[in-house]
């Protein structure tokens, strides 16, 4: 995108100016100590941010006994240990609420990018009645806040049968006008000439959708499930006041709970916290690039 | 995001800033081949969905707003607007919506500003790209109770980390989760780490957005580091800024999860770090008074769509 409006003259201004791309403080041209300077700010802050992390894992690693040392020890007389984990994976309810929140992300994540793909294709590419009324309509949802919703939700959720079931917990997750919006923002600039192509070859407007503007469109889809996935996989909330049954609970509800059942077990707690954020921690190490591409491009409602 | 969506950072939720741009109908010319039949049932599965658990139940909660319904009996009666009387006269109402405000506000700012020196600095192009990356914005990808479970830990007053580096500078032990004066910063504190990355994304993306040639012709003109980040790259910033405080204030505003499973649910001590949200939680499914509490939902709601015009306003006025 940047780069697309220099060609020819590129290479020469870039010798001149260092590394334009590079941005406005230090191209290689930089004298030595505002690099320096610029490193050692990049290092600090990501001491800062890794430091609860890093001690996390540490902790996690300690014998029982030795993670209330003081003064604090950063390597335990011991040695370490993954005695806190196998403790941790020996409590059925922790792989089950493992299970279940890989079942409801999975679930969320394909419902929601299938259901709001088809309505986003419709709002931009077929004509029916009240097309532009419903439209409006889904964007109006968009400034609501969830949150709001939690109390009569739950009490329709009673009403209907689905409190502590999976479709209670899944289903009110589906709705994502913002993703409809984004979609529909895509496929509008998506060009018509091979639809029509297909169209003319005697396709259904289903087969053109299905073989001809998904295939198209599978970076933006990836980004807003990579970004459905996250908020499935972390969502608190809803999980939180549809669940009591923990047979059914989610891995952060489940954790809440159990919190106060590891006592002050601290190598305890952090192992089992550490592997519920290990999953995705562990597929943005895998996927850095695509994952920063969705999350920029749906962050800002497609802006 | 989900019509229950993640508390976190609420992004896509920002329906002020979205709503701007434009809906392109289709064009008439060439109707027939370009826009394809049977387009109502592409939308109506996401359709019957919305109306299902969005449209209803908001609608349901305005009504269940208007009686004194209860979780715990059956029988109801109109009150009409007598739960919205008397919000307005509850202390806790009033109290819990400041320090939803205070906590707004102190945390958008480090929230944006931090974010934005971090973008700055990782776009210099300094060595080590991904690894800066991973450092400021993994957090973000942590459920709330891995880091509320890490941050206790961290705050614990004997053993806990945060105190034994104060005394390494010779400082006392601090009460960060037990000092009532305390309790909503070590709240901001922990949303600051935990969500920063995402803010930071924002930005990192805007300034790869910034053609090459813009810092180019400053070169040639002799501008230096200092120069361009000051006079191109700042100004150039305003209109993400713009999108970043509105997110990020809509986002704060949400207060519920880290502050809920931070205090196990006391509200902290003397109730310092209580937000609107968990007061509306609590009367809900603890005092189980249903149709009060859909009421200060909805009251809160209005507050929200008050302050999201606000900005929206603001900021258009700031970009003409």
């Amino acid at each position: 995108m940047a780069t697309a409006t220099t060609t020819a003259p590129r290479p020469l201004r870039a010798r001149r100016a260092g590394r334009p791309e590079d941005g406005g403080i230090a191209g290689v041209r930089s004298p030595l100590w505002v690099r320096v300077a610029l490193a050692t700010a990049l290092g600090v802050l990501a001491v800062l941010w890794l430091a609860p992390l890093a001690w996390a894992l540490i902790t996690s690693l300690k014998q029982e006994a030795e993670t209330t040392a003081v003064p604090l020890e950063v390597v335990p007389a011991s040695g370490f240990t993954l005695q806190a984990y196998a403790s941790v994976l020996s409590n059925d309810n922790i792989l089950t609420w493992f299970l279940n929140s890989t079942v409801v992300a999975v679930l969320v994540t394909v419902l929601t990018v299938a259901l709001s793909a088809a309505a986003a294709y419709g709002f931009s590419r077929t004509q029916f009645r009240g097309r532009g009324v419903l439209f409006a309509l889904v964007l109006a949802g968009i400034m609501v806040p969830p949150q709001i919703l939690v109390v009569p939700l739950y009490r329709q959720m009673l009403a209907w049968g689905m409190a502590d079931t999976m479709a209670g917990i899944v289903l009110p997750q589906l709705v994502a006008p913002a993703m409809v919006f984004i979609l529909k923002k895509f496929f509008d600039g998506v060009p018509r000439e091979l639809e029509e192509a297909a169209r003319m070859d005697g396709a259904g407007s289903l087969r053109v959708f299905l073989q001809v503007v998904v295939p198209l469109s599978r970076s933006i889809l990836a980004a807003v499930a990579i970004f459905v996935f996250i908020g499935a996989w972390n969502n608190f909330l809803w999980p939180f006041i549809i669940t009591s049954d923990p047979g059914l609970m989610t891995l952060p509800v489940g954790l809440v709970q159990v919190q106060s059942s590891f006592g002050i077990r601290y190598a305890q707690v952090m192992a089992s916290a550490i592997l519920a954020g290990l999953p995705l921690v562990v597929v943005f190490m895998l996927f850095q690039r695509q994952i920063i591409r969705g999350v920029a491009t749906t962050g800002l409602g497609g802006a | 995001m989900s019509a229950v969506g993640s508390a976190q950072n609420a992004p896509g939720q920002g329906g002020p800033a979205v709503l701007g741009a434009g809906t392109s109908g289709a064009a008439p010319r060439r109707r027939s081949l370009t826009s394809g039949r049977g387009g109502l049932w592409f939308v109506l599965p996401f359709m019957v969905v919305y109306a299902a658990f969005l449209l209803w139940p908001l609608v349901y909660g305005l009504g269940m707003s208007f009686f004194d319904t209860s979780l715990i009996s059956s029988s109801q009666s109109f009150v009409g607007l007598d739960n919205y009387r008397q919000l307005l006269d509850d202390p806790q109402v009033w109290r819990t919506l400041g320090i939803t405000l205070l906590f707004t506000v102190l945390s958008t700012v480090p929230l944006v500003l931090v974010a934005l020196v971090m973008a700055l600095l990782v776009h210099t192009g300094t060595r080590g790209q991904w690894f800066w990356r991973f450092a400021y914005f993994a957090p973000f990808l942590l459920p709330v109770s891995t880091v509320v479970l890490i941050w206790q830990w961290l705050f614990q007053g004997d053993f806990g980390l945060l105190n034994a580096v104060l005394g390494w500078f010779g400082i006392g032990k601090v009460g960060w989760t037990t000092d009532p004066d305390l309790a909503l910063w070590s709240t901001i504190l922990l949303t600051v780490w935990w969500t920063v990355g995402f803010n930071f994304l924002l930005y990192l993306s805007a300034l790869q957005a910034i053609p090459a040639t813009v810092y180019e012709a400053a070169a040639l003109d002799g501008a230096g580091g200092w120069r361009r980040t000051l006079s191109i790259t700042l100004p150039l910033l305003k209109v993400t800024t713009g999108l970043v405080v509105v997110l990020q204030v809509l986002a704060s505003l949400k207060l519920f999860d880290q502050a809920y499973i931070l205090f196990g649910g006391s509200g902290g001590p003397g109730g310092n770090a209580a937000p609107i949200l968990q007061y509306v939680y609590d009367t809900g499914f603890v005092n189980y008074r249903l149709g009060y509490a859909s009421a200060i939902s909805y009251a809160f709601f209005l507050v929200i769509i008050v302050i999201a015009l606000l900005q929206t306003r603001l900021t258009s006025r700031k970009e003409s």
